[in-house]
């Protein structure tokens, strides 16, 4: 298989740099990156067995931070669950409320009125900048450049802010409801926002300057773990992670959803190489995309009610549905199966990360240990997402 | 439920224009025709395809799937319990009176998890790891099932989609009762590997062909399977479904006795979450 064959030729590439010097027999040698190392972002254990400076094998271990929400989700009812699922990706909660209200509406066949699919689709927007605020800043950080991370956290500020002024919450805004939202936005909010998105531009154009030029960062992340394209569709990997590999698909445009995407201007990027560099630079776009998104959609926002007529104790009739959504992180989706409950009989999460990070043993074969956390870093995984 | 292959017509709220449909009815067409009678259901539904398939043509029909239709993006594989819940999961009008609910699972054996009656004293059945339940087969031996149906309690699924026609398949399998066994589709998609560790561990599910199967989440000598609907959840063992207002009592309110319902007693943080 030409895949195979690829990392292949990258291991011998790097093996015979390796060997130039010296043609040491070295003892293989276990070394186990977290479960608490800060290139985990959280609890993630990562077993690699060396030989010398190159992975031979590697294994991760998740589940430090299992918290068995969809056995919860079988003791709740459905407003009751937005709760939980706010917690699975803490970085942008309100995008996880989303494919789960929609399946919920899907199934009680109503729909939220335009206004608040517009809001929601903005604030989905929001969370997907604060997140990739961390990204951006973070893989700085671990390639040994500390300032990004403080312009990270200086303007993901900005977002947090608009999204508690909305929704009452910086982390977990539970705001989302099945039929529309909580309540409406509060005067002044729409200046900011744009004010706001400004802001992030320059956040983007800032760590553009500082360090998609830079030379260090350029021969640290081109070339390192290139994930070509069919094995990292066979993993389950999407979101931005794909697309850095080339693969053109975004469930904001490919699928018909009922929230606001379709009606502004936006562009899906993508990158040919797949590698480290790739998934930072598709991610800086994204997140000026987003920008984007928002500015038109907080422009054209339609007036109206924000909630649709639905029954005071929500029972959800009997059925199935699958609703995914392009989530910051990914695809997530929720796969509810109804009886016609106060709440779900089954509800499967599928969470973005968990897929992304079942690709990192294969990934990590044969690279050097410093490009370890280069890997972990690019692929970007948030341990709520991975353990739910 | 399940409408056969063979009148593979879509039921009648369909809302979604004809276009989309047919590519639906044309997946599940060609699926038919590859796997004849393996294809025991399927439905069309919210311009969504669901296929139920005989679990001894589970990777064919997933191989078939990626070669031909295009799925090259394997989403997820997880499993279905269909036995009735009762574990006071808001099942019913029950939990709208609060307090003493004693609720819908009184028409199974009753040694369910969330028996508000008898919540104190959890049955000693299911206690250690909920793995066996035959007594709890009803009547009949159907169950209430979901779209394309079931024969069996246990089900394996899995999420199928292509990334270039963006259309996406929902393939089914029936497992065994008492072994619910099924191919591995790691050699099809690399990616089902830590789906199916998952799955293994919470429904027990095995998985011919994957060699690998091992704890994932669970620490590894934990005992059950956390997903079945058998197996109790100690939260609400401690703590019966409190009705849909979930709050404890303020410590002084609940010292007092009154009139208002008896909420169940505050047992400290008694859920583990």
């Amino acid at each position: 298989m030409t895949v195979t064959e690829q990392q292949r030729l990258y291991v011998e590439r790097t093996a015979a740099e390796a060997r130039v010097n010296v043609e040491i027999e070295t003892e293989g040698m276990t070394l186990n990156i977290g479960p608490q190392h800060p290139a985990t972002h959280g609890t993630l254990r990562v077993l690699v067995k060396l030989d010398g400076e190159q992975v031979v094998e590697a294994d991760v271990v998740p589940g430090y931070m299992h918290r068995g929400y969809e056995k919860l989700t079988e003791v709740r009812t459905y407003p009751q669950i937005t709760t939980l699922v706010n917690r699975i990706d803490w970085l942008s909660s309100f995008a996880n409320e989303v494919p789960f209200v929609l399946a919920a509406e899907t199934l009680m066949e109503i729909e939220a009125p335009p206004r608040a699919q517009w809001i929601r689709t903005v604030l989905f927007e929001m969370g997907r900048i604060g997140t990739m605020c961390i990204f951006l800043g973070d893989m700085g950080v671990q390639l040994g450049a500390i300032t990004p991370v403080f312009y990270g956290f200086r303007d993901r500020e900005h977002v947090l802010n608009l999204i508690e002024a909305a929704t009452g919450g910086r982390f977990h805004p539970n705001y989302d409801r099945i039929g529309g939202l909580k309540e409406d936005l509060p005067k002044g909010w729409i200046d900011e926002t744009k004010a706001a998105m400004k802001r992030i531009r320059s956040f983007c154009d800032q760590l553009e300057e500082l360090l998609l030029g830079n030379e260090i960062f350029e021969t640290r992340t081109r070339g390192i773990g290139v994930i070509p394209p069919e094995i990292g569709l066979e993993f389950g990997v999407s979101g931005a992670n794909i697309r850095a590999s080339g693969v053109d698909w975004d469930l904001r445009r490919d699928e018909d959803s009922p929230l606001a995407w379709k009606e502004c201007d936006w562009k899906v990027w993508t990158h040919p190489d797949g590698d480290a560099f790739a998934r930072y630079w598709v991610r800086l776009q994204e997140t000026r995309e987003a920008t984007k998104i928002i500015d038109q959609l907080v422009d054209g926002l339609p007036a109206g009610p924000i909630q649709a007529k639905v029954p005071r104790i929500i029972k959800v009739p009997e059925g199935e549905a699958w609703v995914h959504t392009e989530n910051p992180l990914g695809e997530m989706g929720y796969y509810i199966v109804s009886q016609g409950w106060l709440g779900p009989f089954r509800c499967k999460i599928r969470s973005a990360s968990f897929s992304n990070v079942s690709i990192v043993p294969w990934l990590l074969q044969g690279v050097y240990v410093p490009d370890v956390i280069t890997i972990l870093a690019s692929l970007y995984f948030i341990l709520g997402d991975i353990d739910r | 439920m399940s409408s056969t292959p063979e009148a593979p017509e879509a039921p009648g709220e369909e809302v979604a224009g004809p276009a989309v449909d047919e590519i639906r009815e044309g997946l599940l067409v060609a699926l038919t025709a590859e796997l004849g009678d393996a294809v025991v259901g399927s439905e069309i539904r919210d311009r969504d395809l669901f296929v139920r398939v005989r679990p001894d043509e589970w990777r064919r029909a997933a191989r078939f799937c990626r070669d031909r239709l295009a799925c090259d993006y394997f989403s997820f594989l997880s499993g279905i319990d269909w036995m009735p819940a009762g574990s006071g999961a808001a099942s019913d009008e029950a939990a709208f009176e609060p307090p003493t609910a004693a609720d819908e699972a009184g028409d199974e054996t009753g040694d369910e998890t969330g028996d508000a009656d008898e919540a104190a004293v959890p049955p000693a059945t299911t206690r250690p790891s909920g793995e066996q339940a035959p007594a709890l087969r009803t009547d009949d031996g159907r169950w209430k099932t979901g779209l394309a149906g079931g024969d069996t309690r246990f089900q394996v699924f899995c999420r199928l989609y292509s990334t270039k026609r963006h259309h996406g398949i929902t393939l089914k399998a029936d497992l065994d009762d008492a072994d619910p066994r099924v191919d591995s589709l790691v050699p099809v998609y690399r990616g089902a590997d830590w789906h199916e560790r998952e799955c293994w561990e919470m429904f027990g599910f095995d998985f011919a062909g994957h060699d690998d199967l091992r704890h994932i989440y669970l620490p590894g000598a934990f005992e059950g399977h956390p997903l079945r609907k058998d197996f109790p959840l100690l939260a609400r063992e401690v703590k019966p479904w409190p009705g849909l207002v979930d709050v404890e009592p303020m410590p002084d309110e609940a010292a007092v006795p009154d009139e208002t319902p008896a909420p169940a007693e505050p047992t400290g943080g008694g859920a583990a979450e």
